[in-house]
């Protein structure tokens, strides 16, 4: 591992990788200030920029930089507003905000620097120590595995995605697949399902298909319902960035909490920083005294902390399972997926042996990240506050305008823009009907990934019987419909119980 | 029936057409020699077809209800259209619109006008008056977008019409 970290802060501490990791940082911090732009529009954008460096390293660095920075940038409109940039600090507003209110802003800003300072740095020293021993053991994972591997990961996406909404999940993700068996596979070498247009032979771009499912709806959101800000900036004149040493005390459980339950959660796929988050902020108020309950969602300290390290700690967990299986558990993930791929790295458990540059990397790169947000943004967060003054009517036509030129740059194809346009629309519409865009993505992401693993495994066993031969296959396999049918059923059989018709347990 | 359902048909619809092509006439295609595989290429859009049509199925029947006791099934909500069209969705078209004409004007009339023209329609659909800031800005954030993407990033990027040596 000393070797690793070695090669790692060999990577990182060149004078490209740091410049990354800054810029990255100030980027995400920029755009997720604003209300309503989420990390993975934000990403989104950031991929061409990032894919034109060439390097995998500083493209990862890059975007992990801006990762980190948008849900700080977040924390910060969720404090000061009550606007949260980011669905996964709208946790940190229930008692960020009235901090901001009676004047306590830049302590407010300062707590939730430190508790994602240090939500990031526990979480990156536990994927130190598990992402390694994790991909020694998908080392030995045959392609079956593989395959079964990623549908319990697709599976496990779906069921996370709430009661009444695990069918739309499912769907979504057989979708996102669909889609990706259009064009011509590595595989057959033979077009499918192009309809005899020349564009779709190298099937969609999942550039576009990341800028439609994501930053064009929160765009067109935007235009549409205005984010009504509780407050103005004004409430939050951001003085004293100061914390007592006793308030010090009093978080540093939390944060201690927090960081493991963080990271452990945003392992798991399809739970990520909103979930940590939320369930933090619950797991503290519980844990906390009578007197301290009653200052929750008044200004306690320990509710801003709390789901703070949260977040930060999920964001950087979320990593656990790119990096050694290459499965994206989240959409943020998954559009880092992407990225590697198409600078012809696969993340999973050989990325350690091939490019271990790019892995430790990565790591070293999480801890300067979270020592920028901390030494160098957190002082300029007055100044970076500027951007909620942007008149709006500004504001839009570019958020559009940079939609486009990232699906435009890529390809250097109007057609990409019209694909985006109609895709952007529809993923509109989907959204509106409350189906969740993330796992079409996901799905899109490992369709090819998943037909390659299935279609090899067919190969080898000249048929299904892998899934007989393979104990740890069907044991993946059916954990996967467990999964799916287990929430379906709970909700099933409490609709009943309330009808008076079920009884017993 | 609400929009979800509807949505959930047309996928039914296009999983049933995408299934047709996988069962009936991708194999037509397919060279005598494959056919020894035991994975085709139209086997994977097969699974995937089946697995499809019965979750779209799912939600067009209505299967999967909200849990009884959930929160959120109590509040009475905003149906979808009135959501919809609660909001300024005028102008969420205009956009949309503005972003299809700007696919097509890119290539005659170069990075630079299409740009330009792009953000300043943009910002005046939004109710922006003042054109006399807002041209300025429009064409200054055009030409370091374009010197970046070109200069910085190295990808061609046409910037004039073509008449004018673009």
């Amino acid at each position: 591992m000393l070797e690793g970290i070695l090669i790692g802060l060999g990577t990182a501490l060149s004078l490209t990788n740091i410049l990354m990791v800054i810029g990255g940082c100030l980027i995400g911090t920029f755009i997720g200030m604003l209300p309503g732009l989420g990390p993975m529009s934000i990403i989104a954008i950031m991929i061409p920029v990032a894919i034109s460096l060439g390097d995998p390293s500083a493209a990862l660095i890059l975007l992990a930089g801006v990762y980190y920075g948008a849900i700080f940038g977040g924390s910060t409109s969720s404090i000061l507003l009550n606007a949260p940039g980011v669905a996964g600090t709208v946790a940190s507003s229930f008692d960020g905000y009235p901090m901001a209110r009676a004047g306590k802003a830049g302590k407010a800003l300062t707590i939730a620097a430190i508790a994602s300072f240090a939500g990031g740095t526990i979480g990156a020293l536990l994927l130190m120590i598990f992402a390694p021993a994790l991909s020694s053991v998908a080392l030995l994972f045959h392609s079956a595995e593989y395959f079964a591997l990623m549908v319990v990961g697709l599976s496990a996406i779906a069921a996370f995605a709430g009661t009444g909404q695990v069918a739309k999940a499912i769907l979504m993700t057989l979708l996102g697949l669909i889609m990706a068996t259009v064009g011509e596979g590595a595989l057959f070498n033979m077009p499918r399902f192009t309809m005899g247009v020349m564009d779709l032979q190298s099937g969609f771009s999942f550039i576009t298909l990341a800028m439609a499912m994501f930053a064009l709806p929160e765009a067109l959101f935007l235009v549409m319902h205005p984010p009504k800000a509780a407050g103005s900036a004004e409430d939050g004149k951001i003085k004293d960035l100061r914390i007592s040493r006793d308030e010090a005390r009093q978080i540093a459980p939390v944060i201690g909490r927090q960081s493991l339950q963080g990271f452990f959660i945003g392992v798991l796929p399809g739970a990520g920083a909103t979930i940590a988050s939320f369930l933090g902020y619950a797991v503290e108020r519980n844990l906390a005294t009578k007197e301290e309950q009653a200052e929750f969602g008044k200004g306690s300290i320990k509710g801003l902390a709390a789901p703070e390290t949260a977040n930060n700690a999920a964001c950087t967990g979320s990593f656990v399972p790119l990096l050694t299986l290459g499965i994206p558990g989240s959409g943020t993930t998954a559009i880092l997926l992407g990225a590697l791929v198409a600078l012809n790295v696969t993340p999973g458990p050989r990325l350690m042996l091939d490019d271990p540059q790019i892995f430790w990397a990565v790591i070293i790169s999480m801890y300067i990240g979270n020592l920028v947000l901390l030494i160098l943004n957190l002082p300029l967060i007055p100044y970076i506050a500027k951007v909620l003054e942007v008149p709006r009517n500004y504001l839009i036509p570019f958020i559009f305008f940079f939609t486009l030129m990232g699906a435009y740059i890529g390809q250097n194809n109007a057609t990409e823009l019209l694909i985006l346009v109609g895709f952007g629309f529809c993923a509109t519409l989907l959204r509106f009907a409350d189906y969740p865009l993330a796992p079409l993505l996901i799905g899109f992401i490992l369709g090819s990934m998943l037909e390659d693993n299935f279609s090899r495994a067919m190969q080898l066993y000249d048929g299904l019987g892998f899934l007989l031969e393979r104990p740890m296959t069907l044991a993946l396999l059916v954990l996967a419909a467990v999964l799916v049918v287990l929430p379906t059923y709970r909700a099933r059989r409490a609709r009943l119980r309330q009808a008076g018709i079920a009884d017993g347990d | 029936m609400a929009l979800d359902r509807w949505i959930a048909l047309i996928i039914l619809m296009i999983s049933l057409a995408y299934g047709y092509a996988a069962y009936f006439t991708m194999d037509g295609l397919l060279p005598p020699f494959m056919k020894f595989n035991p994975i085709w290429p139209s086997t994977f859009p097969k699974v995937l077809s089946v697995l499809a049509v019965l979750t779209a199925g799912v939600i067009v029947l209505g299967l999967e209800q909200p849990k009884a006791g959930d929160r959120t099934a109590q509040v009475p909500r905003q149906s979808v259209t009135e959501r919809i069209f609660s909001g300024n969705w005028q102008q969420a078209l205009g956009l949309l619109a503005l972003m299809v004409a700007y696919a097509l004007l890119i290539r005659p009339l170069g990075f630079l006008l299409a740009t330009v023209g792009f953000i300043s329609c943009g910002a005046a659909l939004l109710g922006e008056r003042k054109l006399h800031i807002l041209i300025p800005v429009a064409a200054i954030a055009a030409g370091v977008v374009w010197y970046l993407v070109q200069g910085v990033l190295g990808i061609y990027l046409k910037p004039l019409p073509a008449g004018l040596g673009g």
